[in-house]
């Protein structure tokens, strides 16, 4: 059992930076591994139907060689003909670990993935540290967990987005590339995936609002949302909100700052209300100045905060509403 | 012609979790959360299982049955799903669920509905504590089931089911398959019940079958544990905006004016 495999998501041949991440959080469990003198080699994994090209991408960047896992059943995503594959390859691999992105994908298959193998994947880790010591988060971001694998098998780990910096490619020769052809059956695969489609029209593009407001649980009940509206209006800033507001129809989905909704780079991000589950936080740590104003001094929106303010949103929004009304006029 | 109804059985495989907004202290050995005066709650995305569940058999009939795994305080929590209008319970006993790993409690849960035959076995995408987000999709697994996770909505169709799976960034995707399946459900695509007085009171006399971990099969060692629990660690050092809300108001407008710059 030797070296670690990083699996790369594609999707419709373009890779998205988690997947650069997961391979960086691969290339820091090698370099904790050599240290431990066994050398370890980080070993790239594509899966499709058609994965020439986007195996010599992948062979452009710092891995000892890319795995092409290529089949006509890899075409369209499925869960069985992902999870068969890659069970096939690891199989005849053996690696000690296996890196993902958690991406909403990895989390369809992974968990059965390893499973199948008897081991336990390690999901959203942000951390890796001597031991392997993998790093996630607990209680919706408010605690921290370190895990360690004690199984034989390899050990499955999913990164999250955002925690390791995905390097730029090394100009160096390309990795050579192998093709890994599974053995599948259409028999196998028990789902039909359609074809992905966009949710409602979006008319809002929170992508390149410069400031936002953004209102969370703590607003309490779709009567009170105005209030932070006046406060957004004062500002010139877009209201966005996360997603338990949308869940509840309180605001429109397409005001949805998040990992299921947009993601946003702004000057200012000012959250209300919202305490800053990491499903909500990789949405918007991009933003250049975090203000949060929030109750619980403990809540994981302060960990990204420039600036807080701990107290009752009731009384700070229409205060600072008027300040910022006062300081325009 | 005559409509064939086909009636659905369910299984809803639910949480208790600690309250959203409860206090939390990390324990003395910082294994886990000191749960003296600690609230628990159904885990969120388990409640819109429950609520998909409840629809489901409005529309087509049939039953639904929770199952959960845990200590004693769990009862109360399979209660509520019962005054909700889920039909019965199984109640795992089992008091060091922490224990185990993710296959472990996945195991427990489905050696105890295997013999159910259900049409259908519905989980929450994830739960709001450990947040592993995998417990259906090694349920699928461990029952031989085809599954689909991210679940918003969920139609029955003459060959099985086609539901509507969340994709990142305002993307979805429909997804065909047959029964019997697991389905992770996502938060959001129902609107929540509240349970009645009525529904209260008819939970009392409802089933709720009790099983012990013991009975369930010997669990394996666990593959993966939790070493350590810690206090996140600051990104940033946040600049806390002290006094009454009016002087942390002119505070922040002072620092948005003149250092950030976007007054």
């Amino acid at each position: 059992m030797s070296g670690i495999l990083v699996v790369i998501e594609q999707k419709e041949n373009r890779i998205a930076r988690i997947s650069w991440e997961a391979l960086a959080a691969a290339q820091k469990l090698a370099a904790l591994e050599s240290n431990a003198q066994t050398s370890s080699q980080v070993t790239a994994v594509v899966l499709g139907a058609d994965t020439e090209a986007i195996a010599a991408e992948v062979a452009a960047h710092p891995v000892a060689k890319v795995i092409r896992v290529d089949h006509a059943l890899l075409a369209d995503y499925t869960p069985d003909a992902f999870t068969l594959a890659l069970q096939q390859l690891i199989q005849k691999e053996n690696p000690t670990q296996v890196v993902l992105p958690h991406t909403y994908q990895v989390r369809d298959y992974a968990p059965a993935l390893a499973a199948r193998l008897g081991q336990v994947l390690i999901s959203d880790v942000v951390q890796i540290a001597d031991g392997p010591v993998f790093t996630r988060q607990l209680m919706q971001g408010r605690l921290n967990g370190e895990y360690k694998a004690t199984g034989a098998g390899p050990c499955f780990i999913s990164v999250q987005a955002g925690a390791f910096r995905a390097d730029p490619a090394e100009a160096s020769a390309a990795a050579p590339i192998e093709l890994f052809t599974p053995t599948l059956d259409a028999a196998q695969i028990r789902t039909r995936p359609g074809k992905p489609f966009r949710g409602s029209s979006q008319t809002v593009d929170l992508g390149s609002a410069q400031l936002i407001v953004s209102v969370g649980r703590g607003i309490k009940e779709a009567e009170n949302i105005p209030l932070v509206e006046a406060l957004a209006t004062a500002l010139g800033a877009e209201l966005a909100a996360s997603r338990p507001i949308c869940d509840n129809g309180w605001l429109p989905m397409e005001r949805q700052v998040g990992s299921s909704g947009q993601t946003v780079a702004p000057k200012l991000y000012l959250a209300v209300g919202i305490s800053g589950a990491i499903q909500h936080l990789v949405g918007m740590k991009g933003a250049q100045c975090i203000v949060a104003i929030n109750k619980d001094p403990d809540a994981p929106i302060f960990e990204v905060a420039d600036y807080g303010i701990v107290g009752d949103l009731f009384e700070v929004v229409p205060a600072l509403t008027e300040a910022v009304k006062a300081a325009k006029a | 012609m005559v409509e064939v109804q086909e009636t659905m059985k369910i299984i809803v495989a639910i949480k208790q979790v600690p309250d959203r907004d409860a206090q939390l202290r990390i324990d003395s050995q910082a294994k886990w959360i000191d749960e003296a005066d600690l609230q628990f709650a159904l885990n969120e995305s388990d409640a819109y299982a429950l609520e998909e569940a409840l629809q489901l058999k409005e529309k087509h009939g049939g039953e639904v049955v929770v199952v959960s795994a845990g200590p004693e305080r769990i009862g109360q929590t399979i209660r509520e799903a019962l005054a909700k209008g889920a039909d019965r319970g199984i109640n795992i006993a089992c008091d060091d669920l922490g224990s185990l790993d993710a296959l472990g409690v996945a195991r427990l849960l489905a050696e105890a509905i295997r013999s159910e035959n259900a049409d259908l076995v519905l989980t929450g995408l994830q739960s709001e504590d450990l947040g592993l987000g995998q417990t259906g999709v090694i349920l699928a697994e461990l029952l031989a089931l085809p599954h689909a996770s991210l679940i918003l909505h969920v139609e029955k169709t003459d060959t099985g089911l086609k539901v509507k799976r969340e994709l990142e960034e305002g993307w979805f995707q429909e997804i065909e398959l047959p029964l019997p399946a697991v389905l992770t459900i996502q938060s959001g695509g129902n609107k929540l019940r509240y349970a009645t007085l009525m529904g209260i009171k008819k939970a009392k006399t409802k089933e709720v079958r009790a099983l012990a971990s013991a009975d369930l099969g010997a669990s394996p060692a666990p593959v993966v544990t939790l070493e350590r629990v810690t206090l996140p660690q600051k990104q940033k050092t946040t600049q806390i905006l002290p006094g009454s809300p009016q002087e942390a108001a002119k505070a922040l407008v002072e620092k948005l004016k003149f250092e950030v710059r976007v007054i």
